[in-house]
């Protein structure tokens, strides 16, 4: 009884300070978006507390909120998807190919981007993306006689910058998965014959699920979020619900709409976790 | 670093006590850090010539302004105050009437700035026009033949090669422009919806700053782009490039400086005198060539400057402000329409 308690005080004193800092710095910040979200006026001027769904109301009524949380959607599927070509093989090379201090030393590349800011990253594509850019010089080398390639201010610019952001995510998550499988597994369905495509479908697939979708979440969710990247990237192919979002706080401080638009958000996000978890489950289960 | 500290502070003390004791001999000033009041060569002429010291304080936005008028009643003579809040200022008794007899130069302002209604409040006077300026339409002179029409940015000859500035209340007011509206109260939103929607097939890329303008200007993105004038004047000059400025017919966004008496203003007499000289062609001339300054709304300062200068050649043509529209203060409701018609409309931009 007594080595229970004792048990149950070390548990309370070690998890207690994460919770407090989980409710100080998430839970009461999101409460607070939440209440005004059903305000009709922000935290500004003479604040008189009235309740009303109408912030709410303007993202089923109005068309164009919905055109673009689709194209912030779609910006989220491209730009995972990519993450995932790129990311899985580079994982996998890193992982199961190479070994001691080149492997460290790819990794130091991995996780390079990382150390500088996010905004310096961004600013930087369009250095390289634009007409007379590197990319466009270093095309003409090898192909001269072709039109200038001008990516600035284009949908494709925005994915770019984007998968270059949030690739070392996937690269690391599936890394940690990769890692973890035995070689003698591999090398067992080897001996009984099976083909390299079968090892990658039948084992390798199966067992780095938890890396890829753990990669995905991560990139996932705060892409189609993002409000930067499309308007430096994306010019007039800039707008998404990101924009939206920043700009009802930057612009008009309407912060009941741009918290609704918000939590609107959160909620498709988890909608897609909640339908997409037990099928994953049940992959992980059958392998 | 401590030390200093203190020193600053006890130095500080001494000005500021003394500067109570002697306040009959001087001239406070309230106004943005660094525009125009505060240039050392024009406080040491206006000290010579009326023996008022002049004393500065800043304010870093419109609504600071009216807080320290508002907090500190008989602290300062003369206050800048944009138009659109002259007759705010004026309804809330913190500025006082003027009399344009007492202003020597009152005369050689231009018209169309001086008598703007914004400066008045129940008929009377209560700002004197100082400087203005200007969004509205620049172009690429080695390529556009720009004409006099706000349309151009609707002429399929430069389809695909327009730039905006990613603002709403800037575009919106640009349409309500072209739809010959109030772009301060338009009343029909359907039509500016339209005309914005427009401009899809023109627009080439958003711009955000100056410098961001001229990046995109000399990688040749647009040929005509909205601006802003002070910037068109530096980017022409101090940069070199082909740019030119058009002030259509149907007008442009313009804002307008005034200078205000302060109500119980210690020092009238040197309020007075200060707002004459700084309305001068004698202050605006210098301040122009040598440190770059926006349009005077002094005719005769205008054209004592060197012909070919932006402010003379551009902003000082006469027809120019005969169709202005002065920017107003928005209410919430009206900023959150705009900003609603500007996104949907970029909305359509990105399909």
């Amino acid at each position: 009884m007594r080595v229970e308690t004792r048990r149950r005080w070390a548990i309370t004193g070690l998890t207690g300070p994460a919770y407090l800092w989980l409710t100080v710095t998430i839970f009461l910040p999101l409460s607070a978006m939440l209440y005004f979200s059903f305000q009709k006026k922000g935290p500004f001027g003479k604040h008189t507390s009235e309740f009303t769904l109408k912030h709410y109301e303007a993202f089923f009524t109005k068309d164009y909120l919905q055109a673009l949380t689709w194209r912030s959607l779609e910006m989220g599927f491209h730009t995972t998807a990519l993450c995932l070509i790129i990311g899985f093989p580079a994982a996998y090379i890193l992982a199961k190919r190479i070994k001691g201090r080149w492997r460290e030393a790819l990794f130091l590349l991995v996780v390079l981007p990382f150390w500088s800011n996010a905004l310096v990253r961004i600013f930087s594509w369009t250095i390289v993306l634009r007409p007379d850019g590197f990319l466009d010089r270093a095309v003409h080398l090898v192909l001269p006689g072709i039109p200038p390639i001008d990516l600035t201010d284009s949908y494709a610019a925005i994915i770019i910058g984007l998968t270059h952001s949030y690739l070392p995510y996937m690269i690391l998550t599936c890394y940690l998965s990769l890692q973890a499988i035995d070689d003698s597994l591999i090398e067992a369905a080897r001996s009984m014959g099976a083909r390299a495509h079968t090892i990658l479908w039948r084992i390798i697939l199966p067992l780095s699920i938890p890396g890829l979708a753990a990669g995905t979440v991560l990139i996932f969710v705060p892409v189609i979020g993002s409000f930067f990247e499309p308007k430096l990237l994306g010019g007039t192919q800039g707008a998404m619900i990101g924009t939206v979002i920043e700009e009802q706080f930057t612009v008009v401080s309407n912060w009941p709409l741009g918290g609704a638009l918000s939590f609107i958000l959160l909620a498709i996000i988890l909608l897609i976790l909640g339908v997409s978890s037990p099928f994953l489950k049940q992959h992980m289960r059958t392998s | 670093m401590r030390k200093i500290g203190l020193l600053t502070t006890a130095a500080l003390a001494l000005v500021l006590t003394a500067g109570q004791a002697s306040a009959d001999g001087e001239v406070r000033v309230l106004n943005w850090q660094g525009y125009g009041t505060d240039e050392a060569w024009a406080i040491e002429a206006f000290e010579a010539a009326t023996g008022y010291e002049v004393v500065h304080d800043y304010f870093n936005s419109e609504q600071e302004m009216l807080t320290k008028l508002r907090t500190s009643p008989g602290a300062y003579d003369v206050v800048l105050i944009n138009s659109a809040f002259t007759g705010q200022a004026a309804e809330e008794g913190l500025i006082q009437l003027i009399d344009p007899q007492v202003i020597s130069n009152f005369g050689d302002l231009s018209p169309g700035l001086r008598d703007a209604v914004e400066f008045t409040y129940e008929g009377d006077l209560y700002g004197v026009a100082w400087t203005w300026g200007l969004t509205s339409i620049a172009y690429d002179m080695t390529e556009v033949e720009p004409g006099n029409t706000i349309e151009i940015l609707w002429d399929p000859q430069y389809a695909g090669r327009v730039g905006l500035r990613d603002d709403s209340v800037e575009n919106v007011s640009f349409a309500a422009l072209a739809t010959g509206q109030d772009m301060n109260n338009p009343h029909d939103l359907d039509a500016i919806r339209e005309k914005l929607r427009a401009l899809k097939p023109q627009i080439r890329t958003y711009w955000a700053s100056e410098d961001e303008w001229n990046k995109e200007f000399t990688a040749d993105s647009f040929d005509v782009s909205t601006y802003w004038s002070g910037s068109a004047s530096r980017s022409a000059k101090a940069f070199d490039m082909p740019v030119g400025f058009m002030i259509p017919k149907e007008g442009a966004i313009a804002w307008l400086d005034g200078l205000s008496v302060a109500t119980d203003a210690p020092n009238l007499d040197g309020a007075q005198k200060f707002i004459d000289y700084m309305v001068s062609p004698e202050h605006y001339v210098r301040w122009d060539t040598e440190v770059g300054a926006p349009a005077s709304a002094n005719n005769e300062a205008i054209n004592q400057l060197p012909e070919d200068f932006f402010n003379r050649a551009v902003m000082g043509d006469p027809e120019a402000t005969a169709n202005l529209q002065f920017m107003a203060p928005l209410t919430d409701e009206q900023r959150e329409t705009f900003l609603e018609i500007w996104t949907e409309t970029k909305a359509y931009f990105a399909e």
